[in-house]
C-alpha cells in the first residue's frame, strides 16, 4: 500500500549545515523578496480569520444571546478558543454539529434540533444563528429553515433568531460581524419604529472592535457629555466578567429593548467605515435621527472628530473634563515624542485599525514605513495614500494591499523598521528582524490584560504612547554600553 | 492497570446516578435519550467501557470536540517540522490552528521547520471553478520559496470535498515534478464525529504514502525503537526521548512531536514501537505489527508510577543490558521523585480533581494525581472510542462519574454536584470553572507549561498542579462585602 507517489526509496538524509545556512541567509535577501511578492497563489501567514468569527463576537454583544453556528462542529470550536485566548473569558456558542448527511441531505434537521436543545439547556433571549462552510457550499436556505423551526415548535414563538450568511471564503471577521448585525438589527427592530418618537439616544456603532477597554471608554465619553446611549453591540462586559464564585454565561451585551428602541433614536454613529457598511447603510434607509459614520477615533485628530460630532449632533458644548482629558493626552505626547519621533514601523491589521494607527503614528512624528493590509479594497487604499500625503512623515511610506505577514516578514528584514504595530501573529517576523511588536490588534494570544486597556480616545493615545516610549526606552537600557547607561533617559 | 479498587467518600453508584439523571433533566426527550448512555458510573472491576462512544455530537448542545481537519492538522501532521503543510480551503481553518496547539518544534522557522500558516485561502470563485489549478500553483510556490522542505502535505477543509476536488491527482502530478512527497490528506472537517477521524485519515496517509519510502543510513541495532503518539506538548518528547535513551534505546523517529518526515518514512525497520498516545496511533501501530511484524506497547510517562511500571514493561521486551539501565534509572529518579512528592503532596493529598480530555490523557495523568495524593472524581474524553473508555475504567475509582463528549450544561453540573479542587481541561471550559472560583489547567495545552512526560515533566506538573490549586488568588474570589 505504501509509497503510492511512486518515489524512489532512498536512504535518510541531514540537510548540510552550509545549506541551511544559505537558505536562512537567502530567505533574507532581496532576491527572496521578489519571489515572495511573486506568489499567486499560496498565503503564508494571513493577518486576518474568516467571517463567522465575527459574527460570533458580534452575537456576544446582545444581552441573553447565544451564538450559534450553523455547520461543523469544528469551526465552533476554533471561533470559540480564539475568543476564550484573546480575552481569557469564556466564550459560550453552540453548533449543529453538520456531518456528512447533512452534506446529502441539508443541514435543516440539525438546526432544528440544535435549536430546540440550545433552547432547553441554555435558556437565552436571542440565539443568532450564523453559517460556517458547508451550509454555504451546500446552500442550505436558513430564511426556510428557520421559518420551519418556528412552525415546527422547535423554538418558542417570540424567541428571536436572526440570522446571517457569513460563508469563510469571502471577506474577513469583520465581514461576518457586519452581517451578524445588520441581521440582528433587523430582526429586532422590526415593526418597532413609531413615527414621531426619539428616545433621545446616540446609538454607537464601535465595529469589530476585540478591546473591552474601547467599549469602557466610549460609555465614559458618553457619561462626560451626559448624553444617553445604546451600544450595538456592547461587548465590554461580555468579555470582561466579574470573578466573584458565579459563572454567568450571558455576562453582558446590550439590552434587546434597547437595540429594539434604537430604531427611534436621536442621531447614530457607526465607528470604522469598513468594519459596518452594510449595518450602516441598512441603518441610513431606516432609523429615525441623523447618521454618521467615522473613523475608529485614534489619535487626537481622529478623537477630536468624534468628540466634536458628539457635541454637534446633541448641540452640547464638549464638557471641560473632556477638554482636560485631551490636553492632558497632548502633554504625555509632547513629553514623550523625542522617544517616537523619526521611528520608522511596519504595521498591519484590519483596515478601520490601520487607520487608526497611522493617524497616530503620524501626529508622533513617526513613519509608518511599511503599511500592510491584508485584506482591503481600493478605497482603504486610498484613504490610507491621503492620510501620508497628508503629513510630511508619510513621505517614502508604503502601502501592500492584500499581503500577507511572510511578505511582511521579507519587508522588515530588507528594509528594516524599528518597531512592528500589529497583533500576536507578528511576533515571529519580529523576532527575526530583531525589532519590538505592539500588540494593539486582535489576537493577542501572549500578553495579559493588554485587551483591557483602550487604544481609543484620549486615553487610548496615552496608553499607546506609554507602551511604545518605555519600550524603546527598554531597549536603550538593555543594549547601551556600560558608559552609556545612566539614571535619566 | 491498578491491583486495588479505589474509594472515593461520599461518591456510591447511586449518587453519581442521581446527579447524572439530574443533569439529564432538563434535555429535550430525543437528545436526553442520545446522552444518557454517553454518561454512567464507573465500574473498575468489569475492565469494561461503561459508556457508549465516538458517536455523533448531539445538536445545540455545546460539546468541546474538533473536527476531523483538526485531528489531522493540529495533531497528527501539523507537528511534523520539516514539511510545509497547506490547509487547503478557505483561511480560517489553518488561522485558527496556527500554533494553537503548543507542539514545539526544533529548526529555523521558514529555513528548516515550518510552523506557519500556509493556506490556499479559497474565495469564492474556487468554490465555484474548483480550487485544483490553485493547488498545482502553490505547491510549486512553497517548493520554491521553501527548498529545505522535505515534504508538502495537503489537508482539505470543508468545502474541498463539497464541491468535487481532485486533490490526490493534483498532488500526485506535482509530486513527480518536484520530486517530493507531497500527500493529500481528505480530512474535511464535516468527516466523522471528532477530531479522531482526522487522526485515523491521517495515519492511513502516512500509510500510503510515507512509511517504506526511506531507510536509515545508519546500521540497525536491537534497540531501535519508534516513539509513537508523542507531539511534543511544551517539549514532552524532549523529555520522553531523554529518559529513553537513557535506558539504552535509540529513538529512530518520533510520531509526530518535532518530527522528521524522512525518519518518519524509515520506521518500518524499527524493533518496537512505543506508544503514548493509543488513540491517535494505534492504527499505525496495528498496520506496522501485521505488515512489518514490529510489535508495538503501550506506556505512560505520566507521573513516576506509571513511569516506573512503564519503564519495566519496555524493559521486559529486550535483554538485561536495557533491564540494568532501567533499574539504574529508576533507583536515580526515584529518590528524585520522592523529595517531589514530599513538598507538594502535604499540600494536594485528599484533593479532588476532574478531568475531560482528548484521547489519552483522561486516564494517563490519573496516575500522577495520585501520585501526589490527589483523587479523580470524574473523567472523560472528547473523541474517546470504546478501547480507551475499556482503558479507563481499571484507572478511576469505584463509581466515579464517567462522561464521553459532554456539553458544557453537564460538565459544569457536574462540577457543582463534586466541588472538585482541580478540573483539568481545555481553554473552553478553563474560564467557566475559574469564574467559579475552582482552579483550573488547560490538560491539552499543560496552560503554556510542560513538559509533563517523564521524571523531568513530574517534577512541572506537580509545580502547576498545586499553584492552581493553593495559589492564594482562590481566596480572593469571593468579596468581604
Amino acid at each position: 500500500m505504501a509509497n503510492l507517489l511512486g518515489l524512489e526509496v532512498k536512504k535518510v538524509t541531514e540537510t548540510p549545515p552550509e545549506e541551511v545556512e544559505r537558505v536562512k541567509n537567502w530567505i533574507d535577501s532581496e532576491d527572496y523578496k521578489e519571489k515572495n511578492f511573486a506568489r499567486q497563489a499560496l498565503v503564508i501567514n494571513p493577518a486576518h480569520a474568516c467571517q463567522p468569527l465575527g459574527a460570533q463576537l458580534c452575537a456576544h454583544g446582545f444581552e441573553g444571546t447565544l451564538p450559534f453556528v450553523h455547520g461543523s462542529q469544528g469551526c465552533a470550536s476554533y471561533y470559540r478558543s480564539t475568543l476564550n485566548r484573546h480575552f481569557r473569558e469564556p466564550a459560550p456558542a453552540v453548533s449543529d454539529s453538520m456531518t456528512e448527511d447533512s452534506a446529502v441531505f441539508g443541514g435543516q434537521n440539525n438546526l432544528h434540533e440544535g435549536l430546540e436543545n440550545a433552547v432547553a439547556l441554555y435558556k437565552p433571549k436571542m440565539i443568532a444563528v450564523f453559517t460556517s462552510c458547508m451550509p454555504e457550499v451546500i446552500g442550505d436556505d436558513l430564511t426556510a429553515f428557520i421559518k420551519n423551526a418556528r412552525q415546527k415548535g422547535h423554538i418558542p414563538k417570540e424567541l428571536p433568531v436572526p440570522y446571517a450568511n457569513t460563508p469563510s471564503f469571502n471577506g474577513t471577521h469583520i465581514h461576518g460581524y457586519d452581517s451578524m448585525l445588520v441581521s440582528i438589527l433587523q430582526n429586532l427592530t422590526e415593526g418597532k419604529q413609531i413615527e414621531g418618537r426619539c428616545t433621545g439616544k446616540l446609538n454607537l456603532i464601535p465595529g469589530c472592535d476585540f478591546n473591552i477597554g474601547d467599549y469602557r471608554e466610549y460609555r465614559r465619553i458618553l457619561k462626560e457629555f451626559g448624553i444617553p446611549y445604546t451600544i450595538l453591540a456592547d461587548i465590554g462586559d461580555t468579555f470582561d466578567s466579574p470573578c466573584d464564585g458565579t459563572y454567568n454565561i450571558y455576562a453582558g451585551g446590550t439590552k434587546l429593548e434597547d437595540a429594539a428602541d434604537s430604531i427611534n433614536g436621536k442621531a447614530t454613529i457607526a465607528i470604522g467605515p469598513y468594519a459596518t457598511p452594510k449595518t450602516f447603510g441598512w441603518i441610513k434607509d431606516n432609523y429615525s435621527g441623523k447618521h454618521v459614520s467615522m473613523a475608529m477615533p485614534m489619535g487626537i485628530e481622529k478623537t477630536d472628530a468624534l468628540i466634536m460630532k458628539i457635541a454637534e449632533l446633541f448641540g452640547k458644548e464638549v464638557p471641560a473634563s473632556l477638554k482636560n482629558e485631551r490636553g492632558r493626552a497632548v502633554d504625555a505626547m509632547t513629553d514623550s515624542q523625542q522617544y517616537m519621533h523619526g521611528k520608522k514601523f511596519a504595521v498591519y491589521g484590519d483596515p478601520d485599525y490601520l487607520t487608526g494607527y497611522i493617524s497616530f503614528l503620524l501626529e508622533m512624528g513617526a513613519r509608518p514605513h511599511h503599511i500592510l493590509c491584508s485584506r482591503g479594497s481600493k478605497k482603504v487604499e486610498k484613504e490610507i495614500q491621503a492620510l501620508l500625503d497628508g503629513s510630511m512623515y508619510g513621505a517614502g511610506c508604503k502601502i501592500y494591499m492584500n499581503k500577507d505577514l511572510w511578505h511582511l516578514r521579507s519587508l522588515v528584514v530588507t528594509d528594516p523598521v524599528d518597531a512592528i504595530i500589529g497583533d500576536t501573529h507578528g511576533k515571529f517576523a519580529a523576532r527575526d528582524a530583531k525589532i519590538p511588536l505592539f500588540r494593539f490588534g486582535f489576537p493577542i494570544f501572549d500578553r495579559v490584560n493588554k485587551h483591557r486597556y483602550p487604544i481609543i480616545g484620549y486615553q487610548g493615545v496615552v496608553n499607546m504612547v506609554t507602551e511604545i516610549c518605555n519600550k524603546f526606552i527598554d531597549i536603550k537600557d538593555e543594549t547601551c554600553e556600560d558608559r552609556f547607561f545612566e539614571m535619566m533617559r | 492497570m491498578s491491583e486495588k479498587i479505589r474509594k472515593i467518600d461520599g461518591i456510591t453508584k447511586e449518587s453519581t446516578q442521581a446527579m447524572i439523571d439530574d443533569a439529564l433533566s432538563v434535555y429535550p426527550e430525543k437528545a436526553r435519550k442520545k446522552r444518557a448512555p454517553h454518561l454512567a458510573p464507573n465500574d473498575p472491576s468489569s475492565g469494561c467501557a461503561s459508556v457508549k462512544s465516538n458517536k455523533k455530537t448531539v445538536p445545540g448542545v455545546m460539546s468541546a470536540r474538533g473536527c476531523a481537519y483538526a485531528g489531522a492538522k493540529g495533531v497528527v501532521w501539523g507537528p511534523i517540522r520539516d514539511m510545509v503543510h497547506v490547509s487547503h480551503g478557505p483561511v480560517g481553518c489553518g488561522w485558527y490552528s496556527w500554533g494553537t496547539r503548543r507542539n514545539l518544534m526544533s529548526g529555523i522557522n521558514g529555513v528548516t521547520q515550518f510552523g506557519m500558516q500556509f493556506t490556499s485561502d479559497f474565495q469564492e470563485k474556487d468554490i465555484v471553478y474548483g480550487g485544483d489549478k490553485k493547488l498545482k500553483t502553490l505547491l510549486h510556490e512553497a517548493h520554491e520559496l521553501f527548498p529545505l522542505a522535505k515534504g508538502i502535505s495537503v489537508l482539505s477543509e470543508c468545502p474541498v470535498g463539497l464541491i468535487g476536488d481532485d486533490i490526490n491527482s493534483v498532488t500526485k502530478s506535482v509530486s513527480k515534478e518536484l520530486e517530493i512527497p507531497i500527500i493529500p490528506c481528505n480530512c474535511e472537517g464535516f468527516r466523522g464525529v471528532s477530531q479522531s477521524l482526522g487522526h485515523h485519515i491521517s495515519n492511513d496517509s502516512i500509510r500510503d504514502y510515507i512509511i517504506e519510502t526511506r531507510e536509515f543510513a545508519e546500521p540497525s541495532t536491537p534497540y531501535d525503537i519508534a516513539l509513537i503518539g508523542d507531539y511534543n506538548i511544551g517539549g514532552d518528547v524532549w523529555s520522553a526521548k531523554a529518559l529513553l535513551e537513557e535506558i539504552g534505546l535509540n529513538v529512530k523517529s518520533v510520531w509526530t512531536g518535532d518530527g522528521e518526515l524522512e525518519k518518519i518514512a524509515a520506521t518500518h525497520t524499527v524493533k518496537l514501537n512505543l506508544i503514548h498516545c493509543y488513540r491517535s496511533m494505534n492504527y499505525m501501530c496495528k498496520v506496522m505489527e501485521e505488515k512489518y511484524g514490529i510489535p508495538w506497547l503501550e506506556f505512560n510517562f505520566f507521573g513516576p508510577t506509571k513511569i516506573r511500571e512503564s519503564l519495566r514493561a519496555i524493559a521486559e521486551r529486550f535483554d538485561d543490558t536495557i533491564k540494568e539501565k532501567v533499574e539504574l534509572a529508576i533507583a536515580k529518579y526515584e529518590p528524585i521523585m520522592q523529595a517531589i512528592i514530599d513538598e507538594y503532596k502535604p499540600r494536594l493529598d485528599g484533593k479532588k480533581v476532574m478531568l475531560l480530555v482528548g484521547g489519552l490523557r483522561p486516564r494517563h495523568t490519573i496516575g500522577a494525581y495520585e501520585d501526589l495524593g490527589m483523587d479523580c472524581v470524574g473523567s472523560g474524553y472528547e473523541f474517546a472510542h470504546t478501547d480507551d473508555y475499556d482503558r479507563t475504567a481499571p484507572e478511576m475509582p469505584e463509581a466515579t462519574v464517567v462522561y464521553d463528549d459532554p456539553s458544557e450544561y453537564e460538565f459544569e453540573k457536574f462540577a457543582h454536584a463534586l466541588k472538585p479542587d482541580l478540573i483539568g481541561s481545555g481553554i473552553k471550559e478553563k474560564y467557566v470553572f475559574q469564574k467559579m472560583g475552582i482552579p483550573f489547567r488547560q490538560m491539552h495545552s499543560w496552560d503554556y507549561s510542560g513538559p509533563y512526560h517523564g521524571y523531568q515533566g513530574f517534577e512541572i506538573f506537580a509545580r502547576d498542579v498545586d499553584m492552581a490549586v493553593n495559589s492564594p488568588t482562590w481566596k480572593l474570589v469571593k468579596a468581604p462585602f
